[in-house]
């Protein structure tokens, strides 16, 4: 069926159309390449559906509204680059302990310090699992489309809400700003997770309640329960704490709410692993030159295949395992030197030849370049 | 050296892949976004525009692409040029390698002088921007009239659709002024390609 609803749609774009759709009605951000255009979008698009946009004095205080408008109630995102996304991991980290829903879009670009602002990289790629000290679990998508872009937007906030936890979006110059036709979704066409609210009477609310799966109804400010958000290590009334008890609960709590649900969270694209001999693991834009290059190696006979992952923390341990059981060798390409393949080498049993393709000159890899690789390892 | 592997791939000619460049300031990005646009209204085609830029709000070399396939298109940038748009010699002394052995080269006749091959279009963009469009600004437009006409990738009725969408209010007149003598023009050197416009 031909669908004449497609529009020609920017990826930025497609994340304030992913927000949007997923119920975002606040923003806060300072504009930074290659990321403006969500900001721009925001602006546009909130004040017509009663949402807010605020283009604060920089990023450290961007992160902050974030997590402020999502204490008082809202789903809140911010969007940032490069040493934006620097400036963020101090008040990421306090999402993380207040254990705040929001979602942050990093768009990557060449690092470090001011770097590359229009040049892509896949180099945030650990930053985005451990930019804030301190212990915690992560979850962080990666698109590799306009449309994907849509998609794990709407999933980021879907995950954030249902585990109160800040969600990264893991984009890239590339995938930024680029431009594809797509059709965008029809109301109902995707769930739309909200947060678990509190129901109990006020005095016997706890904001860290522990509950069997981890994640603690909530309560905004202002609905009339008392509720605490503090930086400081906490009891589940959210009174500080120093009781080594207490502690190992709020810390086991902050990783077990995620870990306990990781089959849930994870999300790969798999294609054409069934007989291959060799695979390739990937993530975002460059996802897309491996994909051709896979199919020109099929149709001259080598047998190849994609795992693409869409979640890449928490990593996929086991799926990755399974896809890749058959395989002697395993191809990792990144706009990097070389950050994912160390957890495919943790992953992988010893005996598996695991081989870093890197790129880090502001260039994407080229499936002739990808192909030149897989022939050195063949 | 023998390549076991990359000897047997051929790269399937499935996709048009289009360039503009130019340099920062000239119109090229967006430019190739309406083009994109332009493509897009045809539901049989998938279109994807990418860019390439340097930090310079103007100079800087610039570049962006379009890649049009009835088939899904995996890898968004463009690998073998169809066409190539060169409004600097520095595009073109940069670009001109990625250019198709059919491609079709194009290049503003007023600012690209030493061309690598006979085989090229070329036409003074910016001097009839400037003196018959009303606005050198419009050199990107006029550009694209040509380029319609000289590939047949989109249709002049859709292109200016296409270019009146983005054009700010009050230039609606002279952004399609702009198509229509870069379309016409593009057309007489197409009929008699002996014939170069010089600047």
């Amino acid at each position: 069926m031909v669908d004449t609803q497609r529009t020609l749609l920017l990826g930025n774009l497609a994340a304030v159309e992913g927000a949007i759709y997923a119920g975002m009605r606040f923003y806060a951000g300072y504009p930074i390449t290659p990321s403006t255009e969500v900001a721009e979008g925001c602006s546009r698009e909130l004040p017509k559906i009663g949402g807010r946009f605020i283009q604060m004095e920089d990023e450290i205080a961007s992160i902050g509204a974030v997590v402020g408008a999502s204490v008082s109630g809202m789903k809140a995102m911010t969007a940032t680059s490069g040493p934006g996304f620097s400036l963020m991991q101090e008040n990421i980290g306090y999402a993380y302990i207040t254990e705040t829903p929001c979602v942050v879009i990093n768009v990557q670009r060449g690092g470090p310090s001011t770097g590359l602002p229009t040049k892509v990289s896949q180099s945030d790629t650990m930053q985005a699992r451990w930019g804030p000290h301190g212990d915690y679990t992560a979850i962080v998508v990666a698109p590799s489309t306009v449309g994907d872009t849509v998609t794990e937007t709407i999933r980021a906030f879907n995950l954030s809400e249902r585990f109160r936890t800040p969600v990264v979006v893991l984009m890239d110059e590339i995938i930024g700003h680029q431009r594809e036709l797509i059709s965008l979704p029809k109301p109902g066409e995707h769930q739309v997770i909200n947060r678990v609210k509190a129901t109990v009477p006020p005095e016997e609310f706890q904001p860290f309640r522990l509950t069997a799966n981890g994640v603690s109804p909530m309560a905004a400010y202002g609905e009339g329960y008392r509720t605490i958000s503090t930086g400081l290590t906490h009891d589940p009334m959210g009174f500080t704490t120093n009781k080594p008890e207490e502690i190992k609960v709020k810390l086991d709590k902050l990783r077990n709410k995620i870990m306990d649900f990781r089959s849930e969270i994870t999300k790969l694209r798999v294609e054409m692993m069934d007989d291959a001999e060799i695979a390739f693991v990937s993530y975002g834009s460059v996802s897309r030159a491996v994909l051709l290059a896979v199919a020109l190696a099929r149709s001259a006979g080598v047998k190849v295949g994609l795992v693409q992952l869409y979640t890449v923390w928490p990593f996929p341990d086991n799926k990755l395992r399974d896809y890749c059981q058959k395989c002697q060798k395993i191809i990792v390409p990144e706009l990097n030197m070389g950050q994912i393949v160390h957890e495919i080498r943790r992953v992988m049993p010893p005996d598996t030849e695991i081989h870093s393709l890197q790129r880090y000159d502001g260039e994407i890899l080229t499936p002739m370049q990808i192909l030149e690789k897989l022939e050195e390892v063949m | 050296m023998e390549h076991k592997l990359l000897d047997k791939i051929e790269i399937p000619h499935d996709r048009f892949e289009i360039r503009l460049s130019g340099s920062g300031g000239q119109g090229m990005i967006l430019g190739s976004v309406i083009l994109a646009e332009a493509i897009g209204v045809d539901y049989s085609k998938n279109v994807v525009q990418t860019q390439s830029y340097g930090p310079e709000a103007r100079g800087g070399a610039s570049k962006a692409d379009v890649v049009v396939s009835t088939n899904e298109i995996y890898y968004p940038k463009a690998m073998q040029l169809d066409m190539l748009l060169c409004m600097t010699q520095e595009s073109m002394d940069r670009y001109y390698a990625d250019l198709h052995k059919d491609g079709v080269l194009i290049v503003d006749s007023g600012l690209v002088k030493n061309i690598p091959t006979e085989n090229y279009y070329a036409l003074p963009f910016t001097k009839i921007a400037r003196e018959e469009a009303g606005h050198v600004m419009v050199a990107n437009v006029v550009a694209l009239g040509a380029i319609a006409a000289f590939t047949g990738i989109v249709s002049k009725e859709d292109l200016i659709d296409a270019v009146l969408k983005r054009a700010p209010r009050g230039t609606e007149e002279k952004n399609r002024t702009a198509v229509e003598i870069g379309y016409a023009e593009a057309l007489k050197v197409k009929k008699d390609p002996t014939r170069r416009a010089e600047d």
